[in-house]
């Protein structure tokens, strides 16, 4: 399975972002063969339509689960929709690799 | 030709409507029966409380045009997406997902003009109503009233202003609180703008906004000193050192506040009050030609 989590940087040791829409880039972790990949997020400065556009784009990267501070109500509604689970983690000090050790246990 | 002043603050609670109530009534009173007062704080509209006697007329919808997308023709090509400014717009060709988003779509119709399959029709969406008031053909007030849970105020706002009931000698627009879209739209085409502001340091900020604004959108204005005491004097120092012409100035009154909540600030109208209108329309006869 495909997670992805929202990422301040390119690095496994970024710091997590805790907008979803806003996020700089997104960590895709698959949770099967342990790797990562680092996709940008390109409408991170778009004026509006942020989050709805962040959920299209995990719909289409196929991802089963979103780990992000918050989601807003436009992005819910679409991720809820194809079914993509959310969570939400108030830890804007961890790193993408400690979110990753965490999930893994 | 018809007068059009607009009463705006940047901060709310500052006296927008009891500022624009008192003028209407005082226009009324002594200069013309062709006057109108035009609510354009959409989100919340107020004004009809302090006239009882005013009975709603009819209800005008106000619709914003919403593209549709035809699953069966639509061939999730995207370039709506591309077209679209707003990111309304969502197309997930793999799961054969189309759909517009209503709360970001601004009706520009650039994804109708731009699709290749004539695959998005616009379709009316209700976003809020203009209600005349005791008069189908010149009503006295008028008010915008936003469908709860819509973000497109400025529009509503848009279709208020430039109503064809709008046509009295005089009209008064009641602006919104704040300096953004909505206020700019009140503001659009107004000959001369009121700028109702409170001595505190927060109404001189947002007092200062509203000035920038107004130099921006090089309209004329005029400033009303609301609750005037002289506990800041800072707001006085500022207008005065910035050459900004004070046109009024109303004393505090806790008496006045009561009045004010209990809707009643048109009965009993003290001398004193009389006086500070009968000063601030002096004013603006002098910026604008009210008297005939």
């Amino acid at each position: 399975m495909e997670i992805v989590i929202t990422s301040a940087g390119d690095k496994l040791t970024d710091k997590f972002d805790l907008r979803f829409g806003r996020a700089a880039y997104f960590c895709v972790y698959n949770t099967q063969d342990k790797t990562s990949k680092f996709v940008s997020n390109d409408i991170v400065n778009v004026q509006g339509g942020a989050g709805t556009k962040s959920a299209e784009k995990m719909i289409e990267l196929g991802v089963k689960r979103v780990i992000s501070g918050d989601f807003g109500p436009k992005a819910k509604q679409l991720l809820n929709k194809f079914e993509i689970q959310m969570v939400m983690l108030d830890e804007s000090d961890s790193t993408i690799e400690s979110i990753i050790a965490k999930i893994s246990k | 030709m018809s007068i059009k002043i607009a009463i705006a603050s940047g901060k709310g609670g500052t006296g927008k409507t009891t500022v624009s109530v008192n003028l209407f009534h005082f226009i009324k009173e002594n200069i013309t029966q062709s006057v109108q007062l035009v609510d354009c704080d959409v989100e919340e509209p107020n004004d009809a409380i302090f006239f009882p006697n005013y009975q709603v007329q009819e209800v005008i919808d106000v619709n914003q045009l919403i593209p549709t997308i035809d699953h069966v023709k639509c061939t999730y090509c995207r370039k709506c997406v591309e077209y679209c400014e707003f990111n309304a717009i969502v197309i997930i060709a793999s799961k054969h997902y189309a759909d517009v988003n209503p709360a970001l779509c601004h009706s520009c119709g650039a994804c109708a003009y731009i699709c290749p399959e004539n695959a998005i029709e616009e379709k009316a969406h209700l976003i809020g109503e203009i209600q005349p008031f005791n008069n189908s053909c010149q009503p006295p007030l008028l008010e915008g009233r936003l469908v709860i849970g819509s973000p497109m105020q400025t529009m509503v706002i848009k279709d208020l202003v430039n109503s064809s009931l709008l046509k009295a000698d005089i009209q008064l627009l009641d602006a919104p609180p704040g300096t953004s879209c909505p206020v700019v739209a009140t503001l659009s085409q107004t000959d001369y703008t009121i700028l109702v502001t409170e001595p505190s340091p927060f109404g001189l900020h947002d007092l200062k906004l509203m000035i920038e604004l107004l130099h921006e959108i090089k309209q004329p204005f005029g400033v009303v000193i609301n609750k005037a005491d002289d506990q800041f004097p800072e707001m006085e120092e500022y207008l005065l050192k910035s050459n900004i012409e004070v046109i009024g100035k109303i004393p505090f009154s806790t008496n006045y506040a009561y009045l004010y909540a209990q809707g009643k600030i048109l009965q009993n109208i003290s001398e004193d009050i009389q006086k500070v209108y009968e000063q601030i329309l002096t004013q603006i006869n002098s910026k604008v030609q009210i008297y005939a």
